[in-house]
């Protein structure tokens, strides 16, 4: 009796209840394809998450003023918000505050400083085109730098450009398509509430992630929007960029000393403004995702689990319904290890065919991409869907069938 | 004289425990010559069909000993048994047990695949055996196309393909019209006249009547034993064919 004998056996098995078979692999293909396709969801996920956070600039540091009062509403005049309570009275960022902290004796981790207006949705007119930039940003062309924003055609505009308050303006993606089209805009004219500024660069695209276009903005020097649309009132935040990853954690220690004693903080204190550490917040990005991928492993492991549960009951039913015929082979003088054998193939190809077209479809499916998340497969994943259907698969197949082989073949025979 | 095919020993076989207990058999011990054609009778219950499946090694005895060919099946392991079965035995049962799904041929292909012949060989001696029987033109059909007296001849075909020592045949009949009946009573004669060593269980005296010795059963013990023709002589019933 040759293994090849054995396999025919079983292949001539399963063509003889096609319909119960084509089902079996249906069920394992679902279930292996789900694992490896979640899986690859989730880690596309998270990959396209950690990049948007790292297109950030991961040593940098984003000082905001905070209110705990909550009252204030921002609208940049002067005077200062006004805490409720029993505190001392907040004061908003300065650019006073941003040139104590570019000081080097003070913060020596502190490579660079850009203080940051910002004027939301103004609106840009070139030529008879006209959109509402969403973020319009005064800053120091540090901030270029600071927060990792690579011009692709012009140039950034300079510190001269910033003492002499010139109306220069470096455009993203977006606003160039919707003001230019196809032209190039460098050089050109833009008029913002009435105040023209000259094109001198266009950002490199950075895609939009999330609910936000990041290529929805420009930058213009500070004093420039300060005199045409802010006012000179307080900064929005304060773009502190360390002078490398290893040196953020006492860079931001050094900010918050200077800060502190600007703005009189006693260390008991509450701090009227907040520091936001991007090296943290990727901390904590990836755990979440970490969580996130967790969770849809868990789905994909529960999918898996009911495929495993399909093959069970499949194989039960198969070898009970069969036991009859497993006495007829038996009586005719097939040994137990033949039985044994054709059962396990039997199994082993229903569970290689469904599991392997499992992955064939993951392949497939991982080809689109589904709600702006290209799906990255992962290796292991594979491996394991397959281990596990076509371990279940052998198990709950060898199982009942080494059962009815151990039988003596009159019991065999006389089962209904 | 030659060792005899089968030979058994005070058997008995007893089901269930306590109150259920039925001692179907009680002690049988009951010899059969090389060549003899053997019917078994008895009413039903009278312990016919467990004796039929402890002589095929479908089922171990409670106490007693059995040999085939003179070896003691009792001492055989698990694998020795199966190799038995296949060499040794044809069996025919009275619901034919073919497998479903598979032609007539295969069917009868089935034991020699796990004897180990090779596939050439087997195909060959698979359609001698259907020609045997009259079942040439029917090879390709499945069980659920032939009818029950063809059914009956491909599972007759399948016993006797590995050409057994021991045909044991489990009424046979029992589910047959008479034409087919007559046909399966006919296949036997023939084999019988050409020295194959058949064991028959039935209940039926126009069956046991086609036999060379007439075994009576009550209630598991062996009270008649009567012989119809010699052991190495034709069966009674077969004036016709030329030996």
């Amino acid at each position: 009796m040759s293994w090849f004998e054995i396999l025919r056996f079983a292949l001539r098995g399963l063509a003889a209840n096609k319909l119960r078979s084509f089902l079996t692999t249906l069920g394992i293909l679902i279930g292996v394809g789900a694992v490896i396709l979640l899986v690859a969801f989730g880690e596309g996920a998270s990959q396209s998450i950690q990049q948007s956070i790292q297109r950030l600039g991961s040593n940098t540091l984003t000082i905001s003023a905070s209110f705990s009062g909550g009252g204030f509403g921002g609208g940049g005049g002067g005077g200062g918000g006004q805490a409720g309570g029993p505190r001392t009275q907040a004061r908003q960022l300065t650019l006073e505050d941003a040139r104590a902290l570019a000081d080097r004796e003070q913060a020596p981790s502190v490579r660079s400083v850009s203080p940051v207006v910002t004027a939301s949705s103004a609106t840009a007119v070139h030529e008879g085109a006209s959109h509402t930039i969403s973020q319009l940003v005064g800053t120091y062309p540090s901030y270029f730098e600071a927060t990792n924003k690579p011009v692709t055609s012009g140039a950034y505009f300079v510190n001269d450009d910033v003492l002499a308050a010139r109306k220069v303006m470096v455009i993203g993606r977006t606003v160039a398509e919707e003001l230019f089209g196809a032209a190039d805009p460098v050089g050109r004219r833009v008029s913002v509430s009435g105040v023209p500024f000259t094109v001198v660069g266009v950002l490199k695209e950075l895609g939009s992630s999330g609910m936000q276009d990041a290529d929805d903005v420009a930058i213009v020097p500070l004093p420039a929007v300060q005199q045409s649309l802010t006012g000179f009132g307080a900064l929005g935040s304060i773009i502190v960029q360390a002078t490398g990853a290893g040196t953020t954690e006492s860079a931001q220690a050094e900010v918050t000393a200077v800060l502190n004693q600007r703005h009189d903080i006693t260390p008991t204190g509450t701090a009227d403004y907040r520091i936001l550490n991007q090296a943290t917040l990727q901390e904590t990005v990836s755990s979440t995702i970490g969580v996130f991928t967790a969770l849809l492993g868990a789905v994909a492991a529960i999918s898996l689990l009911v495929g495993g549960i399909g093959i069970t009951n499949i194989m039960l039913v198969t070898v009970t319904e069969r036991t009859r015929e497993i006495g007829i082979r038996k009586a005719i003088g097939a040994p137990r290890s033949a039985i044994l054998g054709q059962f396990l193939l039997e199994a082993t190809v229903l569970s290689l065919v469904g599991g392997l077209s499992g992955v064939a479809i993951a392949f497939v499916g991982t080809r689109f991409t589904i709600a702006g998340i290209e799906p990255v497969i992962v290796p292991s994943s594979i491996a394991l869907a397959l281990g596990v259907s076509v371990g279940i698969g052998l198990f709950f197949g060898s199982y009942p069938a080494n059962r009815a082989a151990k039988l003596r073949p009159i019991q065999a025979l006389r089962h209904e | 004289m030659t060792t005899p095919v089968l030979s058994v020993q005070e058997l008995s076989k007893v089901y269930g425990e306590g109150d259920a207990q039925v001692r179907a058999l009680r002690g049988v011990s009951l010899t059969v010559e090389r060549g003899d054609y053997v019917a078994i009778m008895g009413a039903s219950g009278s312990g016919k069909s467990t004796l039929m499946n402890i002589l095929g090694c479908l089922d171990v005895p409670s106490s007693g000993r059995y040999l085939i060919d003179g070896a003691d099946v009792g001492a055989l392991e698990e694998r020795q048994l199966a190799v038995l079965r296949n060499r040794k035995i044809g069996f025919v049962f009275q619901s034919f047990n073919l497998i479903p799904r598979m032609s007539a041929l295969a069917n009868v292909e089935l034991p020699m695949a796990y004897g180990g012949v090779g596939a050439a060989e087997r195909r060959a001696r698979a359609l001698a055996a259907l020609e045997q029987v009259g079942l040439s033109d029917r090879v390709r059909h499945e069980p659920n196309e032939l009818s029950g007296g063809q059914q009956q001849r491909v599972a007759v075909a399948r016993a006797l393909v590995t050409a057994p020592s021991l045909l044991l045949a489990d009424e046979p009949t029992g589910n047959l019209d008479t034409a087919s009946t007559g046909d399966v009573l006919e296949i036997l004669d023939r084999l019988s006249a050409s020295g194959r060593t058949i064991v028959i269980i039935t209940h039926e005296d126009d069956v046991a009547a086609h036999a060379k010795r007439v075994i009576r059963l009550v209630d598991g013990q062996i009270v008649e034993d009567r012989r119809q023709a010699p052991v190495d002589g034709p069966p009674p019933r077969m004036p016709e064919v030329p030996a």
